[in-house]
Protein backbone atom coordinates (compact mmCIF):
# COMPACT_ATOMS: atom_id res chain seq x y z
CA UNK A 1 0.00 0.00 0.00
CA UNK A 2 1.42 3.43 -0.93
CA UNK A 3 2.20 5.94 1.89
CA UNK A 4 -0.06 8.66 3.34
CA UNK A 5 2.23 11.16 3.36
CA UNK A 6 5.50 11.03 1.22
CA UNK A 7 8.67 13.55 1.38
CA UNK A 8 10.63 13.00 -1.50
CA UNK A 9 14.17 14.75 -1.17
CA UNK A 10 12.55 17.65 0.24
CA UNK A 11 14.62 20.48 0.44
CA UNK A 12 13.88 24.43 1.89
CA UNK A 13 16.24 27.12 1.47
CA UNK A 14 15.69 30.68 3.35
CA UNK A 15 17.22 33.76 1.57
CA UNK A 16 19.08 31.30 -0.64
CA UNK A 17 21.91 30.12 1.95
CA UNK A 18 20.17 29.07 4.92
CA UNK A 19 19.45 25.11 4.55
CA UNK A 20 16.76 24.67 7.22
CA UNK A 21 15.76 21.46 5.48
CA UNK A 22 18.56 19.76 3.49
CA UNK A 23 17.30 16.70 1.83
CA UNK A 24 14.43 15.07 3.91
CA UNK A 25 13.19 11.64 2.49
CA UNK A 26 9.79 10.47 4.77
CA UNK A 27 7.33 7.67 4.28
CA UNK A 28 4.01 8.08 7.12
CA UNK A 29 1.75 4.79 6.42
CA UNK A 30 -1.49 5.54 6.98
CA UNK A 31 -2.54 4.88 10.83
CA UNK A 32 0.87 5.54 11.51
CA UNK A 33 2.02 7.82 14.48
CA UNK A 34 5.48 9.53 13.83
CA UNK A 35 7.48 11.94 15.83
CA UNK A 36 9.97 13.81 15.30
CA UNK A 37 12.67 15.29 17.88
CA UNK A 38 16.08 16.87 17.27
CA UNK A 39 17.25 20.43 18.64
CA UNK A 40 15.82 23.50 18.23
CA UNK A 41 16.52 25.09 14.56
CA UNK A 42 16.92 21.78 13.20
CA UNK A 43 14.44 21.97 10.79
CA UNK A 44 12.13 19.80 11.64
CA UNK A 45 8.91 22.28 12.18
CA UNK A 46 10.19 23.45 8.69
CA UNK A 47 9.59 19.91 7.57
CA UNK A 48 6.55 19.76 9.41
CA UNK A 49 5.03 22.52 7.49
CA UNK A 50 6.30 21.62 4.28
CA UNK A 51 3.71 18.41 4.67
CA UNK A 52 0.52 20.78 4.38
CA UNK A 53 2.82 23.75 2.15
CA UNK A 54 2.50 26.20 4.63
CA UNK A 55 6.10 26.16 3.87
CA UNK A 56 6.70 25.38 0.07
CA UNK A 57 9.48 23.24 -0.26
CA UNK A 58 12.61 24.79 -2.80
CA UNK A 59 13.02 21.87 -4.14
CA UNK A 60 11.79 17.72 -3.93
CA UNK A 61 8.08 16.37 -4.18
CA UNK A 62 5.31 15.91 -1.18
CA UNK A 63 2.94 13.41 -2.24
CA UNK A 64 -0.29 13.43 0.27
CA UNK A 65 -2.50 10.71 -0.03
CA UNK A 66 -1.20 9.85 -3.54
CA UNK A 67 -1.43 13.43 -5.11
CA UNK A 68 1.39 15.68 -5.27
CA UNK A 69 0.98 19.02 -3.45
CA UNK A 70 3.85 20.60 -5.44
CA UNK A 71 1.94 19.63 -8.57
CA UNK A 72 0.21 23.55 -9.46
CA UNK A 73 -2.82 21.26 -10.76
CA UNK A 74 -3.43 19.99 -7.28
CA UNK A 75 -6.32 21.89 -5.53
CA UNK A 76 -3.83 23.07 -2.21
CA UNK A 77 -7.30 24.15 -0.02
CA UNK A 78 -8.67 20.60 -0.82
CA UNK A 79 -5.71 18.98 0.18
CA UNK A 80 -5.33 20.74 3.17
CA UNK A 81 -8.88 20.18 4.23
CA UNK A 82 -7.92 16.79 4.45
CA UNK A 83 -4.90 17.57 6.83
CA UNK A 84 -5.22 19.15 10.80
CA UNK A 85 -2.49 21.23 11.80
CA UNK A 86 -2.22 22.19 15.30
CA UNK A 87 0.53 24.97 16.17
CA UNK A 88 2.27 25.57 19.26
CA UNK A 89 1.01 29.36 19.54
CA UNK A 90 -2.94 27.23 19.11
CA UNK A 91 -3.47 30.35 16.61
CA UNK A 92 -7.40 30.19 17.71
CA UNK A 93 -9.23 33.38 16.12
CA UNK A 94 -9.49 35.78 18.94
CA UNK A 95 -12.86 37.66 17.67
CA UNK A 96 -14.93 34.59 17.27
CA UNK A 97 -16.72 32.30 20.15
CA UNK A 98 -15.19 28.57 20.19
CA UNK A 99 -18.41 27.37 18.49
CA UNK A 100 -17.63 29.63 15.70
CA UNK A 101 -13.91 28.77 15.87
CA UNK A 102 -15.05 25.04 15.01
CA UNK A 103 -17.79 25.59 13.31
CA UNK A 104 -16.26 28.47 10.78
CA UNK A 105 -14.15 26.19 8.17
CA UNK A 106 -16.60 23.24 8.28
CA UNK A 107 -19.27 25.68 6.79
CA UNK A 108 -17.32 27.44 4.58
CA UNK A 109 -15.33 24.21 3.10
CA UNK A 110 -17.27 21.37 4.17
CA UNK A 111 -20.12 23.07 2.98
CA UNK A 112 -22.23 21.85 6.40
CA UNK A 113 -24.70 23.81 7.03
CA UNK A 114 -24.71 25.80 10.98
CA UNK A 115 -26.51 22.71 12.66
CA UNK A 116 -24.46 20.10 11.51
CA UNK A 117 -21.51 22.02 11.77
CA UNK A 118 -22.54 23.12 15.52
CA UNK A 119 -23.22 19.07 16.18
CA UNK A 120 -20.11 18.74 15.28
CA UNK A 121 -18.63 21.08 16.65
CA UNK A 122 -20.05 20.14 20.07
CA UNK A 123 -19.26 16.15 19.60
CA UNK A 124 -15.28 17.91 19.49
CA UNK A 125 -15.31 19.67 22.14
CA UNK A 126 -16.78 16.64 24.22
CA UNK A 127 -13.72 14.46 22.91
CA UNK A 128 -11.19 16.64 24.04
CA UNK A 129 -13.02 17.37 27.46
CA UNK A 130 -14.52 20.93 27.63
CA UNK A 131 -18.13 20.59 26.42
CA UNK A 132 -18.65 23.52 28.77
CA UNK A 133 -16.88 26.28 26.67
CA UNK A 134 -18.53 26.34 23.38
CA UNK A 135 -19.62 30.12 24.03
CA UNK A 136 -16.45 31.21 25.18
CA UNK A 137 -13.91 33.63 23.61
CA UNK A 138 -10.21 32.30 23.26
CA UNK A 139 -9.14 34.76 25.88
CA UNK A 140 -11.01 33.44 28.36
CA UNK A 141 -9.48 30.02 28.18
CA UNK A 142 -6.52 28.48 29.51
CA UNK A 143 -3.68 27.54 27.42
CA UNK A 144 -4.35 23.75 27.53
CA UNK A 145 -8.30 24.14 27.21
CA UNK A 146 -7.27 26.81 23.80
CA UNK A 147 -5.08 23.75 22.81
CA UNK A 148 -7.70 21.78 23.21
CA UNK A 149 -9.86 23.75 21.58
CA UNK A 150 -7.63 23.88 18.13
CA UNK A 151 -7.45 20.08 18.25
CA UNK A 152 -11.26 19.85 18.12
CA UNK A 153 -11.37 22.82 15.62
CA UNK A 154 -9.18 20.56 13.12
CA UNK A 155 -11.28 17.01 13.95
CA UNK A 156 -13.83 18.57 12.87
CA UNK A 157 -13.02 19.20 9.61
CA UNK A 158 -12.93 14.99 9.52
CA UNK A 159 -9.23 15.22 8.57
CA UNK A 160 -7.35 12.05 7.42
CA UNK A 161 -4.06 13.48 8.89
CA UNK A 162 -2.94 15.07 12.21
CA UNK A 163 -0.09 17.30 12.21
CA UNK A 164 1.49 18.57 15.71
CA UNK A 165 3.75 21.47 15.75
CA UNK A 166 5.14 21.71 19.15
CA UNK A 167 1.88 21.34 20.36
CA UNK A 168 2.37 22.05 24.26
CA UNK A 169 5.83 23.83 24.12
CA UNK A 170 3.74 26.67 25.25
CA UNK A 171 1.61 25.59 27.86
CA UNK A 172 2.33 25.85 31.48
CA UNK A 173 3.50 22.46 32.76
CA UNK A 174 0.03 21.41 34.55
CA UNK A 175 -1.38 21.74 31.34
CA UNK A 176 0.52 19.48 29.08
CA UNK A 177 -0.71 16.23 30.46
CA UNK A 178 -4.33 17.10 29.27
CA UNK A 179 -3.47 17.97 26.06
CA UNK A 180 -1.17 14.87 26.02
CA UNK A 181 -4.07 12.98 26.68
CA UNK A 182 -6.24 14.36 24.16
CA UNK A 183 -3.45 13.06 21.65
CA UNK A 184 -2.55 9.80 23.02
CA UNK A 185 -5.89 8.75 22.82
CA UNK A 186 -6.65 10.26 19.07
CA UNK A 187 -3.20 8.12 18.28
CA UNK A 188 -5.05 4.95 19.80
CA UNK A 189 -7.95 5.43 17.08
CA UNK A 190 -5.81 4.93 13.89
CA UNK A 191 -5.44 8.35 13.14
CA UNK A 192 -2.20 9.10 10.68
CA UNK A 193 -0.14 11.61 12.94
CA UNK A 194 3.20 13.43 12.58
CA UNK A 195 4.14 15.45 15.59
CA UNK A 196 7.17 17.60 16.79
CA UNK A 197 7.85 17.45 20.22
CA UNK A 198 10.22 17.89 23.17
CA UNK A 199 8.03 15.47 25.13
CA UNK A 200 10.05 12.31 24.84
CA UNK A 201 7.49 10.47 27.46
CA UNK A 202 4.68 11.22 25.02
CA UNK A 203 7.32 9.94 22.35
CA UNK A 204 7.66 6.77 23.79
CA UNK A 205 3.98 6.13 24.40
CA UNK A 206 2.28 7.08 21.55
CA UNK A 207 5.34 6.57 18.61
CA UNK A 208 5.12 3.84 16.27
CA UNK A 209 8.50 5.70 15.22
CA UNK A 210 10.80 7.77 16.51
CA UNK A 211 12.58 10.26 13.82
CA UNK A 212 15.62 12.17 14.78
CA UNK A 213 16.47 15.47 12.62
CA UNK A 214 19.27 17.33 12.97
CA UNK A 215 21.06 20.01 10.54
CA UNK A 216 18.05 19.32 8.51
CA UNK A 217 18.35 16.08 7.63
CA UNK A 218 17.04 12.74 9.24
CA UNK A 219 19.87 11.11 11.40
CA UNK A 220 17.96 8.29 12.57
CA UNK A 221 14.80 6.75 12.69
CA UNK A 222 13.54 3.73 14.28
CA UNK A 223 10.76 2.24 17.25
CA UNK A 224 11.04 5.23 19.36
CA UNK A 225 12.49 2.18 22.34
CA UNK A 226 15.54 1.46 20.18
CA UNK A 227 16.06 4.97 19.47
CA UNK A 228 15.82 5.93 23.19
CA UNK A 229 17.99 3.20 24.64
CA UNK A 230 20.60 2.73 21.72
CA UNK A 231 21.18 5.16 19.50
CA UNK A 232 23.47 4.26 16.33
CA UNK A 233 24.32 8.10 16.09
CA UNK A 234 27.02 10.02 17.53
CA UNK A 235 24.54 12.95 17.37
CA UNK A 236 21.62 11.43 18.13
CA UNK A 237 23.26 9.64 20.72
CA UNK A 238 24.78 13.26 22.40
CA UNK A 239 20.85 14.90 21.96
CA UNK A 240 19.26 12.13 24.13
CA UNK A 241 22.52 12.36 26.28
CA UNK A 242 21.49 16.03 26.90
CA UNK A 243 17.66 16.01 27.23
CA UNK A 244 16.97 12.47 29.16
CA UNK A 245 20.14 13.44 31.58
CA UNK A 246 16.70 14.19 34.43
CA UNK B 1 -21.69 66.52 46.01
CA UNK B 2 -20.67 66.29 49.26
CA UNK B 3 -17.36 67.42 49.45
CA UNK B 4 -14.09 65.59 49.50
CA UNK B 5 -14.67 61.78 50.33
CA UNK B 6 -11.67 61.20 51.32
CA UNK B 7 -11.29 63.84 53.88
CA UNK B 8 -14.79 62.66 55.08
CA UNK B 9 -13.87 58.92 55.70
CA UNK B 10 -10.51 60.53 57.07
CA UNK B 11 -12.29 62.23 59.54
CA UNK B 12 -14.56 59.11 60.52
CA UNK B 13 -11.83 56.99 60.77
CA UNK B 14 -9.93 59.23 63.37
CA UNK B 15 -13.13 59.92 64.92
CA UNK B 16 -13.60 55.84 65.38
CA UNK B 17 -9.88 55.76 66.55
CA UNK B 18 -8.53 54.61 63.77
CA UNK B 19 -4.75 53.43 63.99
CA UNK B 20 -3.56 56.20 61.10
CA UNK B 21 -2.76 59.23 62.89
CA UNK B 22 -2.95 61.33 60.02
CA UNK B 23 -5.90 64.10 59.48
CA UNK B 24 -5.93 63.23 55.51
CA UNK B 25 -5.12 59.94 53.83
CA UNK B 26 -3.86 58.85 51.16
CA UNK B 27 -6.22 57.53 48.44
CA UNK B 28 -6.14 55.55 44.84
CA UNK B 29 -9.53 56.64 44.43
CA UNK B 30 -9.91 60.45 42.76
CA UNK B 31 -12.99 62.45 43.93
CA UNK B 32 -15.97 62.45 41.39
CA UNK B 33 -15.81 66.35 40.19
CA UNK B 34 -12.23 65.32 39.23
CA UNK B 35 -13.76 62.83 36.61
CA UNK B 36 -15.74 65.37 35.31
CA UNK B 37 -15.36 66.10 31.13
CA UNK B 38 -14.62 69.77 31.78
CA UNK B 39 -13.27 69.92 28.84
CA UNK B 40 -16.73 68.94 26.83
CA UNK B 41 -18.32 72.17 28.61
CA UNK B 42 -15.66 74.10 28.06
CA UNK B 43 -16.39 73.44 24.14
CA UNK B 44 -20.12 73.09 24.62
CA UNK B 45 -19.88 76.62 26.74
CA UNK B 46 -17.72 78.23 23.32
CA UNK B 47 -20.25 76.69 20.49
CA UNK B 48 -23.27 78.18 22.66
CA UNK B 49 -21.68 81.68 22.55
CA UNK B 50 -20.29 81.79 18.98
CA UNK B 51 -24.08 80.35 17.71
CA UNK B 52 -25.59 83.33 19.89
CA UNK B 53 -23.68 86.06 17.81
CA UNK B 54 -23.83 84.36 14.65
CA UNK B 55 -27.84 83.78 14.83
CA UNK B 56 -28.81 86.58 17.09
CA UNK B 57 -26.83 89.24 15.86
CA UNK B 58 -28.18 91.27 13.45
CA UNK B 59 -24.71 92.11 11.42
CA UNK B 60 -24.13 88.57 10.56
CA UNK B 61 -27.51 88.60 8.96
CA UNK B 62 -26.43 88.54 5.12
CA UNK B 63 -22.85 86.50 6.24
CA UNK B 64 -25.03 83.59 7.14
CA UNK B 65 -27.51 83.97 4.47
CA UNK B 66 -24.17 84.04 1.87
CA UNK B 67 -22.22 81.40 3.59
CA UNK B 68 -24.81 78.35 4.78
CA UNK B 69 -25.57 77.21 1.37
CA UNK B 70 -21.92 75.60 1.47
CA UNK B 71 -22.72 73.36 4.41
CA UNK B 72 -24.26 71.40 1.80
CA UNK B 73 -21.51 71.31 -0.82
CA UNK B 74 -19.16 70.91 2.07
CA UNK B 75 -20.78 68.07 3.64
CA UNK B 76 -21.48 66.00 -0.19
CA UNK B 77 -17.54 66.90 -0.70
CA UNK B 78 -16.71 64.86 2.41
CA UNK B 79 -18.56 61.88 1.85
CA UNK B 80 -18.26 61.67 -1.71
CA UNK B 81 -14.56 62.17 -1.33
CA UNK B 82 -14.71 59.80 1.38
CA UNK B 83 -16.15 57.20 -0.57
CA UNK B 84 -14.24 57.01 -3.07
CA UNK B 85 -10.79 57.38 -0.83
CA UNK B 86 -12.33 54.13 0.69
CA UNK B 87 -12.51 52.64 -2.32
CA UNK B 88 -8.85 53.72 -3.63
CA UNK B 89 -7.56 52.62 -0.46
CA UNK B 90 -8.39 49.19 -0.76
CA UNK B 91 -7.41 48.67 -3.78
CA UNK B 92 -3.72 50.30 -3.20
CA UNK B 93 -3.56 48.94 0.55
CA UNK B 94 -4.26 45.56 -0.46
CA UNK B 95 -2.20 45.88 -3.42
CA UNK B 96 0.83 46.33 -1.41
CA UNK B 97 0.84 43.56 0.37
CA UNK B 98 -0.41 41.17 -2.46
CA UNK B 99 1.70 38.52 -3.79
CA UNK B 100 1.60 40.19 -7.57
CA UNK B 101 4.27 41.76 -8.40
CA UNK B 102 2.68 44.75 -10.40
CA UNK B 103 0.02 45.10 -7.76
CA UNK B 104 2.57 45.37 -5.44
CA UNK B 105 4.89 47.89 -7.21
CA UNK B 106 2.06 50.25 -8.86
CA UNK B 107 0.45 50.39 -5.31
CA UNK B 108 3.89 51.52 -3.40
CA UNK B 109 4.89 53.81 -6.57
CA UNK B 110 1.10 55.46 -6.05
CA UNK B 111 1.22 56.19 -2.78
CA UNK B 112 5.55 57.27 -2.81
CA UNK B 113 4.16 59.83 -5.53
CA UNK B 114 1.53 61.08 -3.44
CA UNK B 115 2.71 61.08 0.04
CA UNK B 116 5.54 62.71 -1.39
CA UNK B 117 3.75 66.24 -2.97
CA UNK B 118 1.89 68.60 -0.61
CA UNK B 119 -1.67 68.51 -0.65
CA UNK B 120 -2.56 72.14 -2.26
CA UNK B 121 -0.55 72.02 -4.74
CA UNK B 122 -1.62 68.06 -6.11
CA UNK B 123 -5.16 69.12 -5.76
CA UNK B 124 -3.98 71.79 -8.48
CA UNK B 125 -1.98 69.53 -10.33
CA UNK B 126 -4.28 67.10 -10.17
CA UNK B 127 -7.82 68.48 -11.15
CA UNK B 128 -6.10 70.94 -13.52
CA UNK B 129 -3.25 68.64 -15.23
CA UNK B 130 -3.53 65.36 -14.55
CA UNK B 131 -7.61 64.74 -15.18
CA UNK B 132 -8.20 66.82 -17.84
CA UNK B 133 -5.20 65.31 -19.49
CA UNK B 134 -6.42 62.14 -18.99
CA UNK B 135 -10.22 62.41 -20.05
CA UNK B 136 -8.70 64.36 -23.49
CA UNK B 137 -6.21 60.90 -24.06
CA UNK B 138 -9.72 59.60 -22.85
CA UNK B 139 -10.91 61.31 -25.90
CA UNK B 140 -14.02 62.93 -24.46
CA UNK B 141 -11.95 67.08 -22.94
CA UNK B 142 -13.68 68.67 -20.34
CA UNK B 143 -15.72 65.23 -19.48
CA UNK B 144 -15.32 65.80 -15.77
CA UNK B 145 -16.99 69.26 -14.27
CA UNK B 146 -14.88 70.82 -12.10
CA UNK B 147 -16.39 70.67 -8.97
CA UNK B 148 -16.05 66.67 -9.39
CA UNK B 149 -12.61 66.78 -10.50
CA UNK B 150 -11.73 68.66 -7.10
CA UNK B 151 -14.08 65.99 -5.31
CA UNK B 152 -11.38 63.16 -6.94
CA UNK B 153 -8.28 64.78 -6.26
CA UNK B 154 -8.57 64.84 -2.71
CA UNK B 155 -10.07 61.24 -2.97
CA UNK B 156 -6.74 60.28 -4.47
CA UNK B 157 -4.89 62.09 -2.32
CA UNK B 158 -6.51 60.58 1.09
CA UNK B 159 -7.27 57.27 -0.69
CA UNK B 160 -3.07 56.85 -0.57
CA UNK B 161 -2.73 58.27 2.79
CA UNK B 162 -5.55 55.55 3.62
CA UNK B 163 -3.95 52.55 2.02
CA UNK B 164 -1.51 52.83 4.85
CA UNK B 165 -3.78 52.54 6.94
CA UNK B 166 -5.19 49.67 5.91
CA UNK B 167 -2.13 47.67 4.99
CA UNK B 168 -0.97 48.64 8.91
CA UNK B 169 -4.50 47.15 10.32
CA UNK B 170 -3.75 44.10 8.03
CA UNK B 171 -0.05 43.37 9.10
CA UNK B 172 -0.58 44.13 12.52
CA UNK B 173 -2.81 40.44 12.46
CA UNK B 174 -0.30 37.89 13.79
CA UNK B 175 0.79 35.60 10.73
CA UNK B 176 -0.40 32.52 12.46
CA UNK B 177 -3.94 33.99 11.79
CA UNK B 178 -3.68 33.08 8.29
CA UNK B 179 -1.63 29.89 8.56
CA UNK B 180 -4.46 28.58 10.91
CA UNK B 181 -6.95 29.69 8.06
CA UNK B 182 -5.01 28.31 5.03
CA UNK B 183 -4.06 25.13 7.05
CA UNK B 184 -8.10 24.29 7.79
CA UNK B 185 -8.43 24.39 4.18
CA UNK B 186 -9.70 27.88 3.23
CA UNK B 187 -9.00 30.21 0.59
CA UNK B 188 -6.79 33.03 0.79
CA UNK B 189 -9.30 35.49 0.23
CA UNK B 190 -12.04 33.95 2.13
CA UNK B 191 -9.35 33.73 5.02
CA UNK B 192 -8.95 37.32 4.74
CA UNK B 193 -12.54 38.07 4.83
CA UNK B 194 -13.74 35.94 7.66
CA UNK B 195 -10.91 36.17 9.66
CA UNK B 196 -7.82 38.74 9.01
CA UNK B 197 -10.61 41.45 8.31
CA UNK B 198 -12.54 41.44 11.34
CA UNK B 199 -9.41 41.95 13.43
CA UNK B 200 -7.85 44.24 11.36
CA UNK B 201 -10.84 46.33 11.69
CA UNK B 202 -10.32 47.29 15.20
CA UNK B 203 -6.91 48.69 14.55
CA UNK B 204 -8.21 50.13 10.95
CA UNK B 205 -11.22 51.92 11.97
CA UNK B 206 -10.33 54.84 14.61
CA UNK B 207 -7.02 56.01 12.15
CA UNK B 208 -10.16 56.12 9.52
CA UNK B 209 -12.38 58.23 11.20
CA UNK B 210 -9.67 60.31 11.92
CA UNK B 211 -9.22 60.80 7.96
CA UNK B 212 -12.63 61.07 7.24
CA UNK B 213 -12.81 64.38 9.41
CA UNK B 214 -9.37 65.41 7.94
CA UNK B 215 -11.25 64.91 4.55
CA UNK B 216 -13.82 67.34 6.21
CA UNK B 217 -11.41 69.97 7.11
CA UNK B 218 -9.34 69.96 3.46
CA UNK B 219 -12.89 70.71 1.71
CA UNK B 220 -11.64 74.05 2.33
CA UNK B 221 -8.81 73.16 -0.28
CA UNK B 222 -11.24 72.92 -3.15
CA UNK B 223 -12.05 76.68 -2.52
CA UNK B 224 -8.87 77.29 -4.45
CA UNK B 225 -10.55 75.65 -7.64
CA UNK B 226 -13.82 77.29 -7.01
CA UNK B 227 -16.27 74.89 -5.39
CA UNK B 228 -19.04 77.09 -3.73
CA UNK B 229 -18.48 75.23 -0.16
CA UNK B 230 -18.02 77.21 2.85
CA UNK B 231 -14.37 78.82 2.53
CA UNK B 232 -15.04 79.64 -1.09
CA UNK B 233 -18.41 81.63 0.17
CA UNK B 234 -17.20 82.65 2.81
CA UNK B 235 -14.14 84.75 0.73
CA UNK B 236 -16.42 86.06 -2.05
CA UNK B 237 -18.48 87.32 0.72
CA UNK B 238 -16.30 89.33 2.73
CA UNK B 239 -14.19 90.25 -0.82
CA UNK B 240 -18.08 91.82 -1.99
CA UNK B 241 -19.22 93.57 1.10
CA UNK B 242 -15.92 94.21 3.56
CA UNK B 243 -17.44 92.42 6.54
CA UNK B 244 -14.56 90.29 7.28
CA UNK B 245 -14.99 89.93 10.90
CA UNK B 246 -18.82 88.53 10.45
CA UNK B 247 -17.97 86.29 7.34
CA UNK B 248 -14.92 84.39 9.16
CA UNK B 249 -16.51 84.33 12.67
CA UNK B 250 -19.34 82.44 11.48
CA UNK B 251 -17.26 80.37 8.97
CA UNK B 252 -15.09 79.29 11.61
CA UNK B 253 -18.51 78.38 13.64
CA UNK B 254 -19.66 76.70 10.78
CA UNK B 255 -16.42 74.31 10.85
CA UNK B 256 -16.17 74.06 14.42
CA UNK B 257 -19.77 72.71 14.43
CA UNK B 258 -18.95 70.31 11.57
CA UNK B 259 -16.30 68.62 12.63
CA UNK B 260 -17.53 67.80 16.68
CA UNK B 261 -20.52 66.82 14.74
CA UNK B 262 -18.89 64.69 12.71
CA UNK B 263 -16.64 63.52 15.53
CA UNK B 264 -19.39 62.70 17.58
CA UNK B 265 -21.01 60.38 14.99
CA UNK B 266 -17.94 58.62 14.48
CA UNK B 267 -16.86 57.99 18.26
CA UNK B 268 -20.72 56.73 18.26
CA UNK B 269 -19.65 54.36 15.38
CA UNK B 270 -16.17 53.47 16.31
CA UNK B 271 -17.40 52.33 19.68
CA UNK B 272 -19.97 49.68 18.05
CA UNK B 273 -17.35 48.21 16.05
CA UNK B 274 -14.22 48.10 18.38
CA UNK B 275 -15.82 47.87 21.80
CA UNK B 276 -14.19 45.03 23.92
CA UNK B 277 -16.70 42.06 23.69
CA UNK B 278 -16.32 39.81 26.46
CA UNK B 279 -13.19 37.80 26.52
CA UNK B 280 -11.71 39.28 23.34
CA UNK B 281 -8.85 41.18 22.68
Amino acid sequence: MSPMIELRNVRKTFNKTIHAVAGVDLEVAEGEVVVIVGPSGSGKSTVLRCINLLEVPTSGDVIVDGKSLMDASTDLDEARAEMGMVFQGFNLFPHLTVLENITLAQKKVRGRDSAEAGRIAHEQLARVGIPEKADSYPRQLSGGQQQRVAIARSLAMNPKIMLFDEPTSALDPEMIKEVLDVIVELAATGMTMVVVTHEMGFARAAADRLVFIDEGVIVETGPPEDVFTNPQNERTKAFFDKILAY
Amino acid sequence: MTGSPDLQSAGKHRGEGSLLPYGKVRSESEPAWKGQPYWAYIVALVILLMGLKVFLDADYDLARKNIFPGIWITIRSTFIAFGLALVISLIAGLGQISNNVVARNLSRAFIELIRGIPVLPLIFVLALVIIPDISKAAGAPNSVPNDLRAILALALIYGAYMAEIIRGGVQSIPRGQMEAGRSLGLSSGETMRSIIFPQAARAIIPPMANDFIAILKDTSLLSVLGVLEITRRTRQYSASSFKFPEAFFTMTFVYLVLVIGLSILLSMFERRFTRDRVGER
